[in-house]
């Protein structure tokens, strides 16, 4: 792609001491593709020319494209759980993995100790789990079209790795906690996640982002997730970061045989938020469904772009999504379904639907179906609009006054998500947290 | 309302077996040929060929320098593929050949005469079509203009470009470019530097145009890019019903057309375009066929207002073309109305762009897309609700219908909101002609073929029925004679 800018000197500067600071064993092929890596965002850059550009049509990185943060060499950081636990949903009976500043905790985090699971720090099972990772990191997530991804390969280190071995599922759910902490200096974060769930196997994983620094930071985060025949995994992903950060993350799904996948994505914090999806169906009769909810107010930016790839036939997706939008805030919905040729009886689906709260809300939305198979079944919808008078008229009629009816409206809307959330303290987590957003917002003191 | 038509308009050939273009004939005339390539002096020539005013000559260059600044860089975000396309390599100017243009029509090539009859639309005053007012364009050129004394007794002008450039410069000066500027796109740079003629209607205040206005278009010699401007003005209060079709002769080599429409409704005017596309679409191996590159918008720029387009898209090998509306004055309505069919190696990016700046502003966008064969259809739309635009709203349906397993269907559109007063909607599907339907229609004793018929042409029923009756049965004739061969 022609549109990129010169690199930044501060991320090759970076890279070098990065290089220097790792250990001397490990194997060699890893860092071949950090190198590649860091070679291709130099090519690439960030994106910020749009004209041209479909994929970062409606939104802007030039202002992380502009700033410098510097890669956090001290993990020193001092970060206990309770502070944690005043920002992320906790539960005692998950297993939690922390990482500080996209450097792993052992100190905060549980030890999983069960037959068939693993679940460790990256930089351990790059040494020690060499034929898994070798085949799966790095190969679903590619580098060559995408800056972000390019640049977090480069920096590729610690990280969550889950490996549920072929017919064991973890009971409970896995916690992996982004924490970032509060820095003298803008900082950056590379957080890496690979999920290898083997055959028949079952899983739940929060992913959650969560801040305790009210300054400017870049978390650059990319997750591999790697589904076997007629496994489960359910997948959950929490953006909670600070009001002044920016947050790039890149998802990519590869599904096997009859297997399925349930996402849920629940986006509230950050200043610009770009969640990149892109689920594989590669076997005959997987499914998937992504469920997302947005909420924006202030001058936050965030933009959904998720592609789901029907390889083969018998597939069957569904996507909704849904955003609340107030101050003068932006949000982005791009989605697209692609059907191979080949892959018939796809069934699939998607839905975006937007209520905006306020006059200088924006929202640029984008599903789009791309087919090359006939005996399929395919459909989108996307609406925009605000709170219907009619229904607050008709509770009002009931007695109910403006605040509570509108209240109930909002609500109602965002229930259609939350009660897809499966993990009961998850969702009463997300509940108290939305309920808490929208009492800032307009409405909740409406006229 | 418009007088009651009668006789049947376009009697063509349709009910026989031969699946054939049956529109590519070639006629044999003289044309007048300007040189190959385009710089300067083919302006120049084209100005003086038209005896055009130095204004026109100054607009011209202004473009054709502003389109060289693009650098043979033509747009590529569309979903199309073809070959690159040697500008240096296509007459821009042919015409047939007369000293000038024939006062009355006994003075017009008699071989001329006969290709319109072929098509279809015959020009001679005894027997042009009743209630159809029909400008003939042949190679770019406008030929005749049938019914002109009826329309000049209610104050409508109706003639080619070319002559309003003469007859009425201050209504040309003051729309031409003002809804699609020359800077607009590549095309349309290119369309304004080079065009040689189109169609020109100016309804005045409080006229309802008794007749549909009709432009025929036909391309004939080989090599040529036909560059034809329409700009049709409907004043205050007015209404007109505007019909548009076209073919070309069957070539091996690719023909360019880029055209430009723009129309224009003041304060509680309404315009209705429909448009018959039947262009060449090259033979059963993709080779040859015409590249309808098309720019057509329209703005409703007064109160109440309304525009609405309705297309049938059966032709050419690629088309690209977004009929727009640029929803201006309060309570302005926009409308677009789409059957866009693929066959072979067709492709098709098409879709329309409502943009709503005034308030209560209202638009419908139904599109049906078929592919069949190994045809590419692509929606594509752009909906966009201005911050001014309060209480907006939007209606988008889209449904693709796919044929056989090689072809494709895709629905890419785009919904900008900045208002939250707006009501917003949008749906797609995409699907195969039902087994059940088939299956209820075969047991009933309707044959495979003629029950996918019967299926497709209530898929596009609702387009239909927006079109003038007799161009809504050469719709659906055009829809079956394209799919010969596709289904059953």
């Amino acid at each position: 792609m022609p549109h990129a800018l010169a690199t930044p000197d501060s991320y090759l500067t970076d890279f070098r001491t990065f290089e220097t600071s790792l250990p001397d064993e490990g194997p060699d092929w890893i860092r071949e593709v950090r190198q590649q890596a860091l070679a291709r965002f130099r090519e690439l850059g960030f994106p910020t020319a749009r004209r041209g550009n479909e994929k970062w049509k409606y939104t802007n990185v030039r202002p992380i494209a502009d700033a410098t943060f510097s890669y956090p060499f001290d993990a020193g950081a001092e970060v206990n759980l309770a502070d944690i636990r005043s920002v992320a949903p906790w539960d005692d009976g998950w297993a939690t993995v922390v990482f500080v500043n996209g450097r792993y905790s052992p100190a905060l985090s549980t030890v999983v100790a069960l037959d068939g699971v693993r679940v460790t720090n990256l930089e351990e099972a790059v040494r020690a789990d060499g034929d898994v990772i070798e085949r799966h990191l790095a190969r679903h997530a590619t580098f060559e079209d995408d800056g972000f991804t390019a640049l977090n390969t480069a920096f590729l280190r610690d990280g969550a790795f889950v490996h549920v071995s072929e017919g064991e599922s973890l009971q409970s759910p896995l916690h992996l906690i982004f924490v970032t902490a509060e820095g003298a200096e803008p900082g950056v974060s590379y957080p890496r996640t690979l999920i290898v769930a083997g055959a028949r196997s079952e899983l739940t994983v929060i992913e959650s982002y969560v801040s305790l620094s009210s300054s400017r930071y870049l978390t650059d985060a990319v997750t591999e997730i790697v589904i076997g025949d007629g496994a489960q995994v359910d997948h959950y992903k929490l953006l909670l970061e600070s009001e002044g950060a920016f947050h790039v993350a890149t998802s990519r799904v590869y599904q096997s045989e009859d297997s399925v996948f349930t996402s849920t994505s629940y986006a509230r914090g950050a200043a610009i938020a770009r969640n990149d999806i892109r689920v594989l169906l590669d076997a005959p009769g997987s499914s998937c469904t992504l469920n997302g909810l947005y909420l924006t107010s202030g001058s936050q930016h965030i933009d959904n772009y998720i592609n789901i790839e029907h390889a083969k036939p018998h597939g069957t997706s569904r996507l909704f999504y849904k955003g609340i939008l107030d101050g003068e805030s932006k949000a982005v919905f791009g989605g697209t379904v692609l059907v191979q040729p080949g892959a018939d009886k796809t069934d699939a689906y998607q839905e975006d639907k937007n209520l905006l709260l306020s006059e200088k809300a924006e929202v640029a939305s984008k599903p789009s179906l791309e087919i090359y198979a006939d005996d399929v079944k395919c459909g989108h919808g996307a609406t925009a609009g605000t709170i219907a008078e009619d229904a607050i008229f008709y509770m009002r009629s009931r007695g109910l006054d403006v605040e509570t009816a509108t209240a109930f409206l909002i609500e109602g809307f965002a229930s259609g998500i939350l009660d897809k959330v499966r993990v009961q303290p998850l969702r009463a987590f997300l509940e108290k947290l939305t309920a808490k957003a929208l009492r800032g917002s307009r409405f909740g003191q409406a006229s | 309302m418009t007088t009651p038509v009668k006789q049947k308009v376009i009697s063509r050939k349709t009910t026989d077996l031969d699946t054939d273009y049956k529109w590519g004939f070639v006629t044999d005339i003289k044309s007048d040929l300007a040189p190959k390539g385009l710089n300067e002096d083919i302006i120049r020539l084209i100005v003086d060929k038209k005896n055009e005013p130095e204004w026109m000559l100054e607009w011209r260059l202004r473009a054709y320098r502003h389109w060289m600044k693009l650098n043979y860089e033509e747009p590529k975000w569309a979903k199309i593929h073809h070959p690159p396309i040697d500008f240096q390599d296509i007459y821009y100017y042919a015409s047939p050949v007369k000293e000038k243009r024939p006062g009355s029509l006994d003075e017009v090539d008699p071989e001329l005469v006969e290709a319109f009859n072929k098509l279809g639309i015959p020009i001679e005053e005894q027997k042009k079509l009743s209630g159809v007012a029909v400008d003939a364009i042949f190679d770019s050129v406008s030929i005749a203009t049938t019914y002109k004394k009826t329309l000049e007794e209610l104050g409508i002008i109706f003639c080619s470009v070319s002559e309003a450039v003469q007859k009425h410069p201050e209504l040309i000066k003051k729309y031409l470019g003002s809804v699609v500027p020359y800077t607009d796109n590549f095309y349309a740079s290119l369309n304004a530097a080079v065009f040689s003629d189109g169609t020109f209607a100016y309804i005045p205040p409080g006229v309802r145009c008794p007749l549909e206005l009709m432009t025929y278009f036909r391309m004939n010699t080989e090599g040529t890019g036909q560059f034809e401007r329409t700009l049709i003005i409907a004043d205050e209060g007015s209404y007109v019903s505007y019909l548009e079709g076209c073919t070309a002769p069957m070539r091996k080599s690719n023909q360019l057309h880029a055209a430009v429409v723009e129309l224009i409704a003041l304060d509680n005017a309404e315009i209705k375009y429909s448009t018959l596309q039947n262009w060449y679409p090259g033979d059963k191996e993709g080779k040859g066929g015409v590249f309808n590159f098309v720019t057509k918008r329209g703005k409703a720029a007064g109160v109440n207002s309304k525009i609405s387009w309705t297309q049938v898209e059966t032709g050419s090998a690629i088309t690209w073309k977004y009929p727009s509306v640029i929803l201006q004055g309060d309570n302005s309505v926009g409308e677009f109305y789409s059957v866009a069919l693929v066959n072979n190696y067709q492709q098709a990016d098409t879709g329309t762009k409502m943009i709503h700046i005034g308030k209560n502003t209202k638009s419908t966008i139904v599109a049906k897309g078929i592919s069949a064969g190994h045809g590419q259809n692509t929606y594509r739309g752009l909906v966009k609700i201005m911050p001014s635009a309060t209480n907006a709203r939007n209606f988008t349906r889209c449904d693709s219908l796919l044929i056989g397993d090689k072809c494709g269907a895709h629905t890419v559109p785009y919904i900008e909101v900045r208002n939250p007063t707006a009501q917003m909607e949008h749906e797609a599907t995409t699907s195969k002609v039902s087994d059940d339907q088939l299956f209820y229609c075969m047991q009933r004793g309707i044959s495979e073929e003629d029950a996918q018929h019967m299926i497709i042409n209530g898929f596009c029923r609702g387009i239909f029925k927006e079109l003038p009756f007799e161009f809504a049965m050469e719709a659906s004739q055009l829809l079956k004679v394209s799919l010969e061969g596709a289904v059953g």
